[in-house]
């Protein structure tokens, strides 16, 4: 269960980001959680819950987006959004394919005021 | 001016981020990544469930290495483990992290000093036994270093694939077990294949000293390209 530190993380950076931006308060949270983050949606999200209570993001809406694995193939140069867990490209079944999208925890976009 | 006429106020902006939420940890872990290469030292993560032997195989290590290398330790309570490598000649330090269920960069930064550095030539971070958070926090270690005991099964590897994924070594530990538990060591191998091509498998026993040979020639191969 790291998701109550990620979530710390999470409040942190918003907080850092917002004020940058001369913001006095966040609306909503925009995080692409790959589902090869290692990061459980439900879980961020009742984290994200309980901590935010306390904190400058209170009251903020969380959306998480589902990322799905898109692998790139090096050998025909395709893209595809995989389901199975198998590295190696659907069409032309070379195992030189690299992992570009899926794996991240990644804050997009924030909604303030 | 009312609060109803500040724009500011009333009419929200978007900002577009696009940053990692561990960027904290990111920085803190090229920190520490930049320390070791000052160094001039290979770093290694250690990560399994708990019980897997990476403590005994650092023991065996110390027994056969023809290299200098201190451990930091990192596990929920006691000094336990950092007292059995001390046992054997081993510089640890043991990081107790009380309900923290994985190290971060920030702590193995914090230990470094204690440890020292000095008169090194690997360190071994030796993860708090899980396999599952330690994976989503760089240490700013060279390699991870993934093992699995013939008694967890050989149906672990894409069970925990984000953990998988992150290796760049997979040892199986306590291959002389493997017949009891029917164990599998190509079914290892291959889904390690599937899940990061190009990601060796060594299986060993600490021991009756399996494998030990060549997971020592696997750390003086990076030794040599670090």
């Amino acid at each position: 269960m790291h998701e109550y530190s990620i979530v710390q993380a999470l409040l942190d950076l918003v907080e850092e980001e917002a004020k940058k931006a001369g913001a006095s308060q966040v609306e909503r949270i925009t995080v692409k959680v790959g589902r090869l983050s290692g990061v459980e949606r439900e879980l961020l999200h009742d984290a994200y819950t309980i901590f935010s209570e306390d904190h400058f993001c209170k009251g903020a809406a969380l959306e998480l987006i589902d990322q799905r694995v898109v692998l790139h193939c090096q050998s025909c140069q395709s893209e595809h959004t995989i389901e199975k867990l198998t590295l190696a490209c659907p069409a032309c079944q070379s195992e030189s394919v690299q992992v570009i999208d899926g794996e991240e925890l990644i804050l997009m976009q924030l909604q303030m005021h | 001016m009312s609060i109803e006429s500040n724009p500011h106020l009333n009419n929200p902006k978007t900002l577009e981020v696009m940053s990692r939420v561990l960027k904290a940890n990111d920085t803190e872990a090229a920190a520490n990544r930049a320390c070791f290469e000052q160094m001039g030292l290979l770093a290694i993560n250690l990560m399994s469930g708990p019980g897997s032997g990476k403590t005994t195989l650092l023991e065996a290590t110390a027994k056969a290495a023809d290299f200098r290398f201190g451990v930091i330790e990192g596990d929920l309570e006691t000094e336990r483990d950092a007292d059995r490598l001390r046992a054997v000649g081993v510089r640890a330090y043991q990081i107790v992290t009380g309900t923290s269920c994985h190290l971060n960069a920030k702590m193995v930064q914090k230990a470094i000093n204690p440890l020292g550095l000095d008169e090194l030539d690997v360190l071994f971070v030796e993860n708090v036994g899980n396999l599952v958070c330690p994976a989503s926090h760089e240490l700013g270690t060279h390699l991870n270093v993934v093992l699995l005991s013939t008694p967890e099964g050989d149906d672990k590897v894409l069970k925990y694939p984000v953990m998988f994924r992150k290796a760049d070594l997979v040892l199986v530990t306590k291959v002389d077990l493997a017949e009891h538990f029917d164990f599998d060591v190509q079914k290892v191998r291959r889904e390690v294949q599937q899940l990061r091509p190009d990601t060796p498998t060594i299986a060993l026993s600490a021991k009756t000293g399996e494998g030990i040979e060549q997971w020592l020639a696997f750390i003086a191969q990076q030794r040599n390209g670090a």
